[in-house]
């Protein structure tokens, strides 16, 4: 079974149905990474672009590695700027892509929406591998691939997700994604960094997503703990004083975790900020799942590329 | 542009002289000459306005036209033309040229331009020099030049004290201070600061932004006795500050654009990102547009302004965090207003009248607004009842960055004559070939 759409654009798009799809289909290409030839002729003669606009290794990497896996094509453009500072329109830039002729084009991109603009104008699928501070779908279901292997299931979970969501896209996803399956979603952080107003926008159903009063609150007992990580800029923007103030107030270590159930498990996008969001001995922890989430997101990846590009 | 002019079988509605009848509407010289039944005036070019009506002339107390500086978007002359297709007959241009209009010397230039223009243009002047908010601009000798109130529009004049010796200043003059209300927590901010920019992850412009500010000019408004003008109202609580002002017997009036009183912030994520529901200020709740719609109904909104802000299609082709604010409506508000305001049971067609024309002659103190004898020979004819479907591709608008492409309204414009001049008519033949095809 295909996923019946052109574009991956966002988590809030999706059904349960389709999120489940995409995750069954990564576990079966996990067992592809754990084998000697980690390679399948899936997506072969297929052309598959990644256009970062924004600096990115970790998502960039495991987007080139997943296309590669399945024997498609993989070019990669790094724009380390905006269209327009090259002088160019987001138009421009996508009819130019359109003129090459790829199947999928995934995007990274500063700007809330460059995906969606692109889309609207190009043939190939569209994969936003992160806009802005909007969505950044593939990470949220890795994420929930970690979470489902440790935990065996999604729905009933408290999962405490913790930091700038304001200006977080892992945030938005994993709200949508883990509401959409059954979890209880708890939003904290500075109030200066809290979107209010985007659990408006969670369909009601089994899940939720609720702003916690605190970060104690939105952490006890909670299942799972996702740490976003905090931007340094953060700091001069007037969000918060300073980074001391940060970690001692809204940081991850020993004593908040024990607020969590005793197998909680903790996850975080990465990069990390030692010392700011998370102390070393959580992240290094046995909590803490953050290598298993990089190593899903080759799986997820194959998974998403494989479910729109691989059909004729 | 003087003319004679016999437009016969029209409704004619004047709500400045509380006229509303079928009747003929004479205009000779360039002026009204009289208004009654059986009109008759031999050797006088004469307008069929059987089922239509006539109105006195539309005038825009808010558009840009980009000249000089930024022809590629508009220029006074196309500017003007669109006026004229969207049913208007005199429109006011904001100073945020390039150079900015803060001296005599551009106001001069404008004012040769809009010589030859279809409608009238009157040029409102910059509070400060540059339009940075700095020095007061020679208020005084624009005026002497032909400017009809002063504004930083695109910006807000941050510093109150400043803005409370424009508020002086100016009334020495006779001259609205007109304001573009956003207060810096706004700052950075690309849409509406709500649940929609908590979805759609782009940083939100807080209704509180415009309310600080309107605040703050009806108190300088008491304190200076001036005459304050509010742009583009958008929010709940700046219609109860005008209301609460206009109570006090306060010189305060404000105008709201067609878009605010049609769209909310939902329209930026319908229409996935479009950067044509982009502007300041941005597209609001429905909270606040029922409050618009409310201040409409009760009167505590004075005049509709398109607030028409052409800008080049490469220029909205960007990011929506990068493109520019804006949109151009002087060929969509006269749809718009009927459509969604007395067809949709919210105003009269005579309190309709009064918001574009009646009441925007009295704010910035112009001629024309009523069908007066010896007023100017400006009249707006529309059709309230046609089915109009806006194409932006047919506009005569150098840009195209409207929201409203494609839409379909009910009511539109069918000529619009100034000084006695018929500048722009509806090509009925042709629409209606169109149609059969």
């Amino acid at each position: 079974m295909p996923l019946y759409r052109k574009d991956l654009l966002g988590i809030a798009d999706l059904s349960a149905e389709e999120i489940n799809l995409i995750l069954d289909t990564a576990e079966t290409f996990r067992d592809v990474n754990q084998r000697r030839i980690k390679k399948v002729p899936t997506l072969r003669g297929k052309t598959i672009i990644n256009l970062f606009f924004e600096a990115s290794t970790r998502t960039r990497t495991s987007f080139e590695i997943a296309a590669k896996r399945l024997s498609a094509d993989a070019i990669n453009i790094s724009a380390s700027t905006s269209s327009v500072v090259k002088g160019e329109t987001l138009v421009d830039t996508a009819l130019n892509l359109q003129a090459m002729a790829p199947d999928a084009i995934v995007i990274r991109h500063s700007s809330s929406g460059a995906p969606h603009q692109i889309a609207r104008l190009v043939d190939a699928g569209i994969i936003n591998a992160g806009d802005g501070a909007h969505e950044h779908p593939t990470q949220a279901l890795l994420d929930a691939l970690t979470i489902r292997q440790q935990k065996g299931r999604i729905t009933g979970l408290k999962v405490a997700i913790v930091g700038d969501v304001l200006h977080s896209r892992v945030a938005r996803s994993n709200a949508h994604l883990l509401s959409k399956l059954g979890a209880h979603v708890s939003l904290a952080g500075p109030r200066t960094l809290l979107p209010f107003g985007l659990e408006k926008h969670i369909p009601p159903g089994e899940g939720s997503v609720a702003f916690a009063d605190s970060v104690e609150d939105a952490m006890s007992d909670a299942d799972v703990v996702m740490m976003l990580r905090i931007q340094l800029e953060r700091q001069s923007g007037g969000y918060f004083p300073s980074l001391r103030e940060y970690s001692i107030h809204y940081g991850l270590n020993r004593r908040r975790l024990s607020l969590a159930k005793h197998d909680v498990c903790v996850l975080h996008p990465g990069p990390i900020n030692r010392g700011v969001e998370i102390d070393s001995d959580v992240a290094d922890g046995p909590f803490s799942l953050i290598l298993d989430q990089v190593s899903n997101g080759v799986a997820v990846r194959m998974a998403v590329l494989y479910l729109l590009a691989g059909g004729d | 542009m003087s003319s004679d002019l016999l437009i016969r079988n029209g409704r004619v509605i004047d709500p400045a002289q509380g006229i509303d009848a079928r009747a003929d509407l004479l205009i000779r010289g360039g002026r009204i000459e009289a208004v009654g039944e059986n009109l008759a005036a031999a050797g006088v070019e004469t307008f069929d306005a059987a089922g239509l009506i006539a109105a006195p002339g539309f005038i825009d107390l808010h558009v840009h036209l980009r000249e000089p500086g930024f022809e590629y978007k508009e220029t006074i002359e196309s500017g003007a033309r669109s006026a004229a297709a969207g049913g208007f007959t005199s429109v006011c241009c904001m100073p945020n040229t390039s150079p900015v209009n803060d001296n005599s010397s551009v106001t001069s230039f404008i004012v040769e331009r809009a010589a030859s223009a279809a409608v009238r243009v009157y040029p409102i002047g910059a509070v400060t020099q540059g339009s940075k908010g700095e020095h007061l601009a020679e208020i005084g000798e624009m005026k002497s030049a032909g400017i009809v109130a002063i504004s930083d529009d695109g910006r807000a004049v941050a510093d109150t004290n400043l803005m409370r010796r424009a508020m002086e200043y100016a009334r020495d003059f006779g001259l609205p201070v007109v304001d573009h209300c956003e207060d810096c927590c706004a700052k950075g901010g690309v849409m509406h600061e709500g649940e929609y920019s908590a979805l759609l992850g782009l940083r939100g412009m807080p209704g509180a932004a415009e309310d600080i500010q309107v605040a703050r000019d009806v108190m300088l408004a008491e304190l200076t006795g001036a005459r304050v003008h509010i742009a583009h109202i958008s929010t709940a609580r700046s219609v109860e500050f005008v209301r609460g002002a206009k109570a006090r017997g306060l010189a305060v009036t404000c105008e709201v654009t067609p878009h605010h009183f049609t769209l909310t912030d939902a329209e930026v994520h319908r229409s996935g990102y479009d950067t044509n529901t982009k502007m300041a200020p941005p597209l609001r709740s429905q909270a606040d547009v029922d409050a618009i719609i409310e201040g409409l109904r009760d009167g505590t909104i004075d005049a509709i302004a398109t607030d028409h802000a052409p800008h080049h299609a490469n220029e909205k082709m960007l990011e929506f965090d990068r493109a520019p604010f804006g949109i151009i409506g002087l060929e969509t508000a006269l749809a718009l207003a009927l459509d969604r305001l007395v067809h949709g049971g919210v105003i009269s067609l005579s309190r309709m009248i009064e918001l574009f024309s009646t009441h925007p002659a009295r704010i910035f103190n112009l001629p024309g607004g009523a069908l007066a004898p010896g007023s100017p020979g400006d009249v707006t004819i529309f059709d309230p009842d046609r089915a109009v479907r806006i194409d932006a591709a047919s506009f005569e608008s150098k840009s195209r960055n409207t929201p409203f492409d494609g839409w379909q309204l009910k009511g539109g414009p069918a000529a619009t004559i100034v000084g006695g001049r018929i500048v722009w008519r509806r090509e009925r033949e042709i629409t209606e070939q169109t149609k059969i095809d």
